[in-house]
C-alpha cells in the first residue's frame, strides 16, 4: 500500500507536537509548575507516532511510565494532557494520576503506568475482550527492554499467544533502563528473539524510521485482526534526555546522545518529505508553528484551570460512595 | 561519645559499609546500586568500594531477585535486597507473603532467613499512586516479617546494622522526604536494638505515638501545641515488628490520653492495631477516646492539592491532640 502524503504529514505533525509538548514540560519542571516524576520520550517519537498511526481510533494502547508520546500518538489533547501534568481539575483524571497514569478511554488509551511491565496484562486483557465479544480491535501494549525482563511480560505473551489474542507486544528498546545498560542484564541480543520461546513472531525494526514502524505496524495488526494472534515488535531506539528529569545520565557519554540526536526521527521524516517532494519547506514550517500554538495554549488552559477541590481526593476509589 | 552531624542517606551507606567490611556473607542486590548507587545515592561509593561480587545489579525482576535473596539467606549468605519503592512489594507477593516469611515456620523451624530488603515509602512530592505508598501495615500484618521504621540518621544507621545481624526477615523502610535530611551520628560503633521505642520528646498531656516523616511533623505540631499550653510526649517506636507496648504503655499510663499519627492508610493500619492494645491493656489510664491521625484508605493521588489533602499534617495532627486534650 502507497503511504500517502496526508498521512505522512500528519505523522509529522504528531511526532513535533510530542517533542514540544515535552521540551515545554521540562522547562515547566524545571520552573516548579510540573511536579514529580517527569520521562521524556524525546527521541523515540517514532515508535509511538508509526504504531498508532496503523490503528484506528478503537483500538486500544497500554502505555508505561514514559507515556507522553504514546498519549498524544494515539490522538490525545494536550491541553487535558497538561492539566494533568500541572495537577489540575480540569485534567485527564481530574489531578490524580499526573505524567505518569494518564488515560483516556474514549480515544483507546488504556492508561500509562508507574509500574515497569504493569500494563502488559492489562492490554493483553483488553485484547481478549475483544476477541470473548468477537470484535476486530485490536491491542497495543507498549513497554521498555528493561521490562521485558518482568514475569508479566512473559506471562503476558504466552497466554497471548496460546489464544491467539489480537494484542501487539511493542518493545521501546531504548538500551537502557534507568543506568542499567541492556546488555548487563539480558543475554540475548535481540529482544525479539524472546518472542520464539512462546511460538511467537518476532519483528526488530528501527524505531526511528516512523515510515518503517507504521508498515510495520500494518501488517501485524492485519495479522491479529485476522485472529492469528499476536507478534512481538521490537523497535530499536534510544532517549534524547535523561531516564527522568534530574537525572545526571553519567551512565552515557556525551558522545552517545549527541549520535542518538542524529539518529532524530523527526529530522528523518522531515528530511524525507522534502527531499521525495512531498512537502514544501512551507508546509513544514507551518505544521511546526501550529503545533507550537496548540502546546502554548494547553499551557495557558492548564495555568487557568483550577485546583481540584481537597475533598476529592476521597472520590472515585469505589462506584458506590467511598467509605 | 563524639559525634557528627551526616545526612540520613550517609547513615544508610555508613551502616552498610560497615557491616560489609565486618561480615563477608553481606551483599547487596537491587536495580541500579552500582553506578547510581540506587536512585537517590543511599549506596554510593560501596560498589566501588566492595566491587561487582557484593554489588549486584539486577534486571527489573522483583519476584526473582526478592526470591534469590530469600534464598540465598537460608544457606547463609545476608542479602541486602533494595525493593525501589514499597508499592513494588506486590510484583514479589509471593516471595514476600508466601516463602521468605514463611519458610523458617513451615519448615518447623529448621532454618533461618537473614534477609533484609531495603524499600522506599512515603508521600510528599507529588509521585503519585504507584511510588507514595507507606503500606508497611501490609509486612506487619504478614507472619515472619520484622519491621524497621526510622526517622533520623542516628537510628537508620543503629536499626540498619541490627537488621543486617538479624537472623529473620527484615523490611527496613527509608521514608524518601527523611533521606536528604541531616542529624548528629556517633563516630563510634553502635546498633539499636529492635523493639525499643524512641521517646523523641517528653511531655505529661498527651501521648503521640508517631513513625518516620510524621515523627518530624509531630514535632512541630509540639511547638504550636506548647504554646497553647499542651505538652505532648512524641513515642517513636522506630520498628513495629517487634512493637515496644512497653513505652508507649508507660507513656498512655501517666498522660491518659492517645493520638497516634500513621502515614499508612487508616483501615486495618498499624494505627489500628496500636489503639486496640492500649485499650486492651491500659483502658483504665485512658480519659479519652484514641484518636488517629492517618491517611485515608485511597491510593495516594498525584496533585500537590490532593496529596496534602490526604497525607496528615501539622494542622490535623494539632486539631487531633486539641480535642483529645480538652475531652472531659
Ligand atoms: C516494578 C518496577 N520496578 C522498578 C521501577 C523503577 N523504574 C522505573 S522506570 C525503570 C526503567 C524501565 O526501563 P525500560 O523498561 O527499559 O523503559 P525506559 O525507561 O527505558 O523507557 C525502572 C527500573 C518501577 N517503576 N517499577
Ligand atoms: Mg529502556
Amino acid at each position: 500500500m502507497e503511504i500517502t502524503k496526508e498521512t505522512l504529514l500528519e505523522m509529522y505533525r504528531k511526532m513535533q507536537l510530542i517533542r514540544y509538548f515535552e521540551a515545554r514540560t521540562k522547562e515547566l519542571f524545571a520552573a516548579g509548575k510540573v511536579p514529580g516524576f517527569v520521562h521524556l520520550y524525546s527521541g523515540e517519537e517514532g515508535i509511538a507516532v508509526g504504531v498508532c498511526s496503523a490503528l484506528r481510533q478503537n483500538d486500544y494502547i497500554g502505555s508505561t511510565h514514559r507515556g507522553h508520546g504514546h498519549c498524544i500518538a494515539k490522538g490525545g489533547d494536550v491541553k487535558y494532557m497538561m492539566a494533568e501534568l500541572y495537577g489540575k481539575e480540569t485534567g485527564y483524571c481530574k489531578g490524580k494520576g499526573g505524567s505518569m497514569h494518564i488515560a483516556d478511554f474514549d480515544l483507546g488509551i488504556l492508561g500509562a503506568c508507574g509500574i515497569v511491565g504493569g500494563s502488559i496484562p492489562l492490554s493483553t486483557g483488553a485484547a481478549l475482550h475483544f476477541k470473548y465479544n468477537g470484535t476486530d480491535q485490536v491491542a497495543v501494549t507498549f513497554f521498555g527492554d528493561g521490562a521485558t525482563n518482568q514475569g508479566s511480560f512473559h506471562e503476558s505473551i504466552n497466554l497471548a499467544a496460546i489464544w491467539d489474542l489480537p494484542v501487539i507486544f511493542v518493545c521501546e528498546n531504548n538500551k537502557y533502563a534507568e543506568s542499567t545498560s541492556i546488555s548487563s542484564v539480558m543475554k540475548v541480543e535481540k529482544i525479539s528473539e524472546r518472542a520464539s520461546g512462546y511460538g511467537v513472531p518476532g519483528i526488530t525494526v528501527d524505531g526511528n524510521d516512523v515510515i518503517a514502524v507504521y508498515e510495520t505496524t500494518l501488517e501485524v495488526v492485519e495479522r491479529a485482526r485476522k485472529g492469528k494472534g499476536p507478534t512481538l515488535v521490537e523497535c530499536v531506539t534510544c532517549r534524547h534526555q535523561g531516564h527522568y528529569e534530574g537525572d545526571s545520565g553519567t551512565y552515557r557519554t556525551k558522545e552517545m546522545v549527541e549520535e542518538c540526536k542524529k539518529r532524530c526521527p523527526i529530522k528523518r521524516l522531515c528530511t524525507f518529505l522534502q527531499e521525495e517532494g512531498f512537502s514544501s519547506k512551507k508546509e513544514i514550517e507551518d505544521i511546526d508553528k501550529s503545533v507550537e500554538k496548540e502546546v502554548e495554549a494547553a499551557i495557558e488552559f492548564a495555568e487557568k484551570s483550577p485546583w481540584p477541590k481537597p475533598e476529592d481526593a476521597l472520590t472515585d476509589v469505589f462506584v458506590s460512595p467511598y467509605y | 561519645m563524639s559525634t557528627r552531624e551526616i545526612l540520613f542517606l550517609e547513615a544508610i551507606r555508613e551502616a552498610l559499609r560497615e557491616e560489609m567490611r565486618r561480615d563477608e556473607s553481606v551483599f547487596l542486590m537491587g536495580e541500579d546500586l552500582r553506578i547510581w548507587g540506587s536512585p537517590m545515592g543511599q549506596l554510593q561509593g560501596l560498589w566501588e568500594e566492595f566491587g561487582d561480587r557484593r554489588v549486584l545489579d539486577t534486571p527489573i525482576s522483583e519476584t526473582g531477585f526478592v526470591g534469590a535473596g530469600a534464598g540465598a539467606a537460608v544457606l547463609g549468605s545476608r542479602p541486602v535486597v533494595e525493593l525501589m519503592f514499597i508499592d513494588f512489594f506486590g510484583i514479589a507477593g509471593d516471595q514476600i507473603y508466601n516463602q521468605a516469611p514463611k519458610l523458617r515456620y513451615m519448615f518447623g523451624g529448621r532454618m533461618k532467613v537473614p534477609l533484609v530488603i531495603r524499600t522506599v515509602i512515603g508521600a510528599g512530592n507529588s509521585a503519585a499512586a504507584h511510588h507514595s505508598a507507606s503500606v508497611y501495615s501490609i509486612i506487619a500484618h504478614m507472619p515472619g516479617w520484622k519491621c524497621v521504621i526510622p526517622s533520623t540518621p542516628y537510628d537508620a544507621k543503629g536499626l540498619l546494622k541490627t537488621a543486617v545481624r538479624d537472623d529473620d526477615p527484615v523490611m527496613y523502610c527509608e521514608h524518601k522526604m527523611l533521606v536528604n535530611t541531616k542529624g548528629e551520628v556517633p563516630e563510634e560503633e553502635y546498633t539499636i536494638p529492635f523493639g525499643e521505642a524512641s521517646i523523641k520528646r517528653e511531655g505529661a498531656d498527651v501521648t503521640v505515638v508517631a513513625l518516620g516523616w510524621m515523627v518530624h511533623k509531630t514535632l512541630k505540631a509540639a511547638e504550636e501545641l506548647s504554646k497553647e499550653g499542651i505538652e505532648i510526649e512524641v513515642v517513636d517506636p522506630r520498628t513495629i515488628v517487634p512493637l515496644d507496648r512497653e513505652t508507649i504503655i508507660n507513656s498512655v499510663k501517666k498522660t491518659g490520653r492517645l493520638v497516634i499519627v500513621d502515614e499508612d492508610h487508616e483501615r486495618c493500619g498499624i494505627g489500628s492495631e496500636i489503639s486496640a492494645i492500649v485499650s486492651e491493656e491500659a483502658f483504665r489510664s485512658l480519659s479519652a477516646p484514641i484518636k488517629r491521625v492517618t491517611t485515608p484508605t485511597v491510593p495516594i493521588p498525584f496533585s500537590p492539592v490532593l496529596e496534602n489533602a490526604v497525607i496528615p499534617n501539622e494542622e490535623r495532627i494539632v486539631k487531633a491532640v486539641r480535642e483529645v486534650a480538652s475531652f472531659a
